[in-house]
C-alpha cells in the first residue's frame, strides 16, 4: 500500500447563518495521510481551528459509509468531488496531489438554503416524498409477500432507482438546480412495481407539483445530475418520469 | 421483592402473543384522535412506530437529530432481514427462528419476547413488499433468500447489500405519507435532551432545535424512545457519527432501568483501522461470510503478499475450529477467533491486526456454475474467473466498491483485510413485554431497548426487531397503557414540570458552554473510546475493568473542567451537540464496566477471561447469571442492581457449540 502525506490549501465557504452573507476563507493543512477520507481531513482542520480558538467548519455528515446521504460538499466545482459514483465521505485523500488548492462549497440551489457554512436545508426533499412518494398501505393490510411476483428485471430496475440516497447532488450539479433525477428515481421505482400501480398517476402529478412549488428548476437534459450522482442513478429515470407525467395528464379524470 | 415485572402473559409460549392481542384493552377511534404520542428517533423502529400509530389515529410527533428522518443509521444495515417464511422449503419455521435466536443470544434473552419476534417476522416481509421495497428476486419473480451466521436455513431477505436502506426508505415513505396527511408532525434537526415527568409518568420531552439552538417543550401522553444503540461510547465503531445514548441516558436518569449495558456486539468483518485519523469504522456485511473464506498464514509474521502464499500454508481457522458452521459461526465466535489469531502473531497487513477474507474460491465456484448455465463447454480458466466475478459483483458489488474506495485495493484480485469492530449494543433500556420501561408511559423500541438478542445478536435480526417493535408490537401494547389515559387532557407546557425540566437542560448547556477549557470534545471522546476498547472490548477481566472505572472517572472530571466548545449556545453548534453526547457516554461507560465486572461469566459478546473452557470458548454460568442485569440510577454515578430471572421453559440452555 502506498503511503504519502499531503500539504494542502483549502478554500472553504464560511457563512454564519442563513441571513448573513458568506465568503471564502483559506486554510492550510499539512501532513494529511492519503488514507484519510475527505471528511477526516476536515476533522483534522476543525481540530486545529478549535485548538486555535476559532470556530470549526460546520458540515453535514453522519454514516460516513456512503449511504445516509447526509454529506454534501461541492469540491473543486463538483458535487461530492472528483471520484465517480462516490459520496464525499467515501472520497479519500489519495484523489488529491501534494500542494493542491481545494475549493469547498455548500450545495447551491434556491431549494436548499444555506444553514451555516457547508450545511444546507434539504427538507424540500422530504416534502416531495410526503406529497406522493409512497404506496398507501397501512400496517397490517399486506397479504403474503410471494402473492406479488415481480419480474426480476423490473425488480432490479426498481432497486437501481430506489438506491437514491436523497443527498441532493443532482440538484447541486444542475445548472438549473432541477430536482428531476431525485423525483424520477422515486416515481420510477414505484411505477415499475405492481404495488405502485394504483396510485401511479396521482403520485407523479403530486410529486412534480410539489417539486415545482419548492423552487427547483426545470430539466434541460444536460445530464450533469447523472454524471455527479454518487449512486449513479440513471437519467433514463427522467425519461420515465416525463412519460409518466405525460400519461397521467392525459388520463386525468377532469379532462374526460 | 424485585421491582421488575416483565408482564409476560400466561399460557403456552406459542399462544401468548395471540392471546395478548385478543385481550389487550383498546382505545376507541374517537379517543385516539385526542391522544398524543411522541416518538424520538426515525430509524426502522421510530419511523415504523410513528407511521403505524398515526394510521391508527393517534396524534404523533416524531423527532430526529439528522436533517431528514431518512438518514437514521438503520439505513446503513447491509446484509438482510430474517423471517420465518420457509419459502426455500428447507425446514424453517417460527420455532426454528425463535430457537436460533435464543441460542444465538447465548440464553440471555426472554423466551416470550423472542417467540413473538419470530412470530411477526413473516408479517414484516409482507408489509415491506406491499410498500414497494425492492427485495432481491429470482427469475420466476419470487423473493430470494440467503443464509447468515448462526443458522442452517436460508431465511434472510435482502436487497443487494443495502437492505437497511431499502427497509428504512419503506418505513420513511410510510412516515412521510402520514406527515403529508397531517397526522404526524416531523421535527428534524431536533435533539431530545430531557424527559418530562408528571405524577411519576412520562408526559413529554424537552428538545433542542439544533438550527436555532432554542429549547422547546412538547407534551405527549406517552413517549417512545427509538434512538438506537450506544456503540459510539467506543469512539470508533460502525455507528454513524451522530449515533448517541443521550435520549436513553436522560430516561435512565429519570428512573428507567438500563438492561445488560455490557452486552456489546463486536462485528467480525470490518475494514481495519488505518491510522490515528480514523473517525469511524466501516462494516463489510456478514453476508460476505457466505461465500468468502477467512484465513491467516500458518507461519507467524508472514511478510509475503496474500496471493503468494500457497494453499497449504493457509490456516482457514474458522473451518478448522468449527467444521459444522465454518465461516458462518455467530459473530461473537468469529470475532474472538480473529483476535486470538492476531494476538498470537498471525495477523496480516501493516498493522498485523487483520485477517484475510478471500473470494477466490467463490469466484471460481460461481464461474463454473455460470458457465454451465450459459452452456459453455470447456471454458478457459480466465473465462470462468471473468464469469465468477460478474456473479460476485451482482451479489456484493457495492460492498466490494466500498472496500476499494477506502483501502485503495481491489478485492476482486486480492483478499480483503478485515478485523472486528464495535457494531451493535444488545444492552439498552430495560423494557417489559409491552416494551414499556420502568417509567410509566415511557417506551423503548429497537436497538434502544435490551430485549430480544440476549448476549449476542444474530445477523439480519436487528432489522427484524426494529420493524417488529414498530409495526407489529407497539401498536397493540401501547393500548394497554393509553386505554387507561383517555381522560387525561393534553397538559399545557407551562406546567411546572416542563418549566423545571427545561431549566435543567438549560443549566447543563450553560455549564458546558462556560467551561471554556483547552481541549476539543473529540479529544475526550477518543480517550474514552480507547479505555473502553482496551478494557471493556472483546475480552474483559476484573483488573482491567476496575482500572477502566477509575480512568473513566478521572477523564469525566477532566472533561467537565477542560472541554472547549467554540461558538454560541443559541445557534447551529455541532461541537455543543457532540459535547452533550460525550458527557453522557462518560457516564454510560462507567456503568458498562460495572455491569461487565458484575457478570463474572462469559456469554455471547461478553467474554470474561476468567471464565473460559479449556479450548478458549466462552463459558457461561447459568447457576449464577441466568438473569437480566437491570441497573437503577441512584444519582451521582451510583447504581443499584436489580435482577430479572430468566426462565427457560422450551429451549434448555446448553453449552453453545458450533463445532
Amino acid at each position: 500500500m502506498e503511503h504519502k502525506n499531503l500539504n494542502l490549501t483549502l478554500k472553504i465557504w464560511r457563512q454564519k447563518n442563513s441571513k448573513e452573507a458568506g465568503n471564502f476563507v483559506s486554510y492550510k493543512v499539512s501532513d494529511i495521510s492519503a488514507d484519510m477520507s475527505f471528511l477526516e481531513m476536515i476533522d483534522v482542520l476543525n481540530e486545529h481551528l478549535i485548538n486555535a480558538g476559532d470556530e470549526p467548519v460546520a458540515f453535514d455528515h453522519d454514516c460516513r459509509e456512503g449511504i445516509c446521504g447526509m454529506c454534501s460538499m461541492y469540491i473543486n466545482g463538483r458535487a461530492h468531488g472528483p471520484w465517480q459514483g462516490t459520496t464525499t465521505c467515501q472520497l479519500h485523500m489519495r484523489a488529491f496531489n501534494d500542494g493542491e488548492t481545494i475549493t469547498i462549497e455548500p450545495w447551491r440551489a434556491k431549494g436548499f438554503p444555506v444553514i451555516k457554512d457547508l450545511t444546507v436545508d434539504r427538507t424540500a426533499f422530504d416534502r416531495i416524498i410526503a406529497s406522493g412518494g409512497f404506496v398507501s398501505v397501512n400496517t397490517g393490510n399486506a397479504k403474503d409477500a410471494n402473492n406479488i411476483p415481480v419480474p426480476k428485471d423490473d425488480a432490479d430496475k426498481a432497486f437501481a432507482a430506489a438506491a437514491c440516497i436523497g443527498c441532493g447532488a443532482c440538484v447541486a450539479a444542475c445548472k438549473n438546480a432541477s430536482a428531476m433525477l431525485f423525483v424520477s428515481a422515486k416515481v420510477s421505482q414505484l411505477a415499475l412495481l405492481p404495488q405502485g400501480q394504483i396510485e401511479r398517476e396521482t403520485r407523479v402529478l403530486n410529486m412534480v407539483s410539489q417539486m415545482d412549488a419548492e423552487g427547483f428548476g426545470s430539466c434541460t437534459n444536460t445530464g450533469a445530475c447523472e454524471a455527479e450522482c454518487p449512486k449513479e442513478i440513471s437519467i433514463e429515470n427522467i425519461a420515465r418520469l416525463n412519460r409518466e407525467y405525460f400519461m397521467a395528464n392525459l388520463k386525468k379524470k377532469d379532462y374526460l | 421483592m424485585s421491582k421488575l415485572n416483565s408482564k409476560i402473559p400466561e399460557g403456552p409460549l406459542e399462544t401468548k402473543w395471540t392471546k395478548y392481542k385478543s385481550t389487550v384493552p383498546l382505545v376507541n377511534p374517537a379517543n385516539k384522535r385526542s391522544i398524543e404520542v411522541i416518538v424520538v428517533g426515525s430509524g426502522l423502529a421510530g419511523a415504523s412506530a410513528a407511521a403505524s400509530l398515526a394510521e391508527l389515529g393517534y396524534k404523533v410527533k416524531c423527532f430526529c437529530f439528522q436533517d431528514s428522518p431518512r438518514r437514521a443509521h438503520s439505513i446503513a444495515a447491509q446484509g438482510g432481514i430474517n423471517a420465518a417464511k420457509n419459502y426455500q422449503n428447507d425446514g424453517d419455521s417460527v420455532f426454528r427462528l425463535f430457537y436460533d435466536t435464543v441460542k444465538g443470544g447465548d440464553y440471555r434473552a426472554r423466551e416470550a419476547n423472542v417467540y413473538r419476534l419470530a412470530d411477526v417476522s413473516a408479517n414484516i416481509i409482507d408489509q415491506c413488499v406491499a410498500q414497494g421495497v425492492p427485495f432481491a428476486r429470482e427469475y420466476g419473480g419470487y423473493l430470494s433468500n440467503r443464509s447468515f451466521g448462526g443458522t442452517q436455513v436460508q431465511r434472510t431477505f435482502y436487497a443487494a447489500g443495502q437492505t437497511g436502506q431499502q427497509l428504512l426508505l419503506g418505513a420513511y415513505s410510510a412516515l412521510e405519507r402520514q406527515v403529508g396527511l397531517g397526522t404526524v408532525k416531523m421535527y428534524s434537526r431536533h435533539e431530545m435532551l430531557e424527559i418530562v415527568m408528571i405524577d411519576g409518568k412520562a408526559r413529554g420531552i424537552i428538545a433542542r432545535d439544533l438550527i436555532s439552538g432554542k429549547l422547546e417543550r412538547h407534551f405527549g401522553h406517552a413517549v417512545l424512545l427509538c434512538t438506537g444503540g450506544y456503540g459510539n461510547v467506543f469512539f470508533l465503531s460502525t455507528n454513524a457519527m451522530g449515533s448517541n445514548v443521550t435520549a436513553a441516558w436522560k430516561a435512565h436518569k429519570q428512573g428507567a432501568f438500563f438492561g445488560n449495558p455490557c452486552f456489546t456486539q463486536i462485528h467480525p468483518t470490518c475494514i481495519p483501522v488505518s491510522g490515528d485519523h480514523q473517525s469511524k469504522l466501516t462494516l463489510m456485511s456478514e453476508s460476505l461470510r457466505n461465500d468468502g473464506r477467512i484465513w491467516v498464514p500458518k507461519q507467524k509474521d508472514d511478510k509475503r503478499k496474500a496471493n503468494e502464499i500457497p494453499e497449504e500454508e493457509r490456516d482457514y481457522y474458522l473451518e478448522r475450529r468449527y467444521p459444522a458452521f465454518g465461516n458462518l459461526v455467530p459473530r461473537d465466535v468469529a470475532s474472538r477467533a480473529a483476535k486470538e489469531r492476531c494476538d498470537a502473531g498471525y495477523g496480516v497487513g501493516t498493522s498485523k491486526m487483520a485477517v484475510y477474507l478471500d473470494y477466490a474460491a467463490a469466484i471460481e465456484r460461481y464461474g463454473n456454475v455460470q458457465a454451465n448455465k450459459l452452456n459453455l463447454h470447456n471454458p478457459s480458466k480466465e473465462k470462468i474467473i471473468e464469469l465468477g466475478k460478474e456473479v460476485v459483483k451482482e451479489k456484493y458489488g457495492n460492498l466490494f466498491d466500498m472496500y476499494a474506495k477506502i483501502t485503495g485495493e481491489n478485492p476482486y484480485e486480492t483478499p480483503m483485510r478485515i478485523y472486528p469492530a464495535v457494531h451493535y449494543t444488545m444492552g439498552g433500556l430495560w423494557v417489559d413485554y409491552e416494551l414499556m420501561t420502568t417509567v410509566p408511559g415511557l417506551y423503548a423500541l429497537g436497538e434502544a431497548n435490551f430485549s430480544d438478542h440476549g448476549a449476542n445478536r444474530l445477523g439480519a435480526s436487528a432489522l427484524m426487531q426494529g420493524l417488529a417493535d414498530g409495526y407489529f408490537v407497539i401498536p397493540y401494547t401501547i393500548g394497554s397503557y393509553l386505554s387507561q389515559d383517555i381522560r387525561t387532557k393534553a397538559i399545557p407546557t407551562d406546567h411546572e414540570a416542563f418549566v423545571s425540566a427545561e431549566k435543567k437542560v438549560q443549566d447543563q448547556l450553560d455549564r458546558l458552554m462556560n467551561i471554556k477549557g483547552t481541549k476539543s470534545v473529540d479529544h475526550f471522546h477518543k480517550k474514552l473510546g480507547k479505555i473502553m476498547w482496551d478494557k471493556c472490548g472483546m475480552a474483559r477481566n476484573e483488573q482491567g475493568l476496575k482500572e477502566a472505572v477509575a480512568e473513566i472517572r478521572t477523564l469525566r472530571e477532566e472533561f467537565w473542567n477542560d472541554v472547549r466548545i467554540p461558538g454560541l449556545q443559541n445557534e447551529f453548534n455541532l461541537e455543543l451537540e457532540k459535547a452533550g453526547r460525550v458527557a453522557d457516554f462518560l457516564e454510560l461507560g462507567e456503568l458498562m464496566c460495572m455491569d461487565a465486572l458484575n457478570r463474572k461469566e462469559s456469554c455471547g459478546g461478553h467474554f470474561r477471561e476468567e471464565s473460559q473452557t479449556e479450548d478458549g470458548e466462552a463459558k457461561r454460568d447459568d447457576d449464577n447469571f441466568a438473569y437480566v442485569a437491570a441497573w437503577e440510577n441512584k444519582g451521582n454515578n451510583n447504581w443499584e442492581l436489580h435482577k430479572e430471572e430468566l426462565n427457560f421453559e422450551i429451549v434448555h440452555p446448553s453449552q453453545r457449540s458450533y463445532k
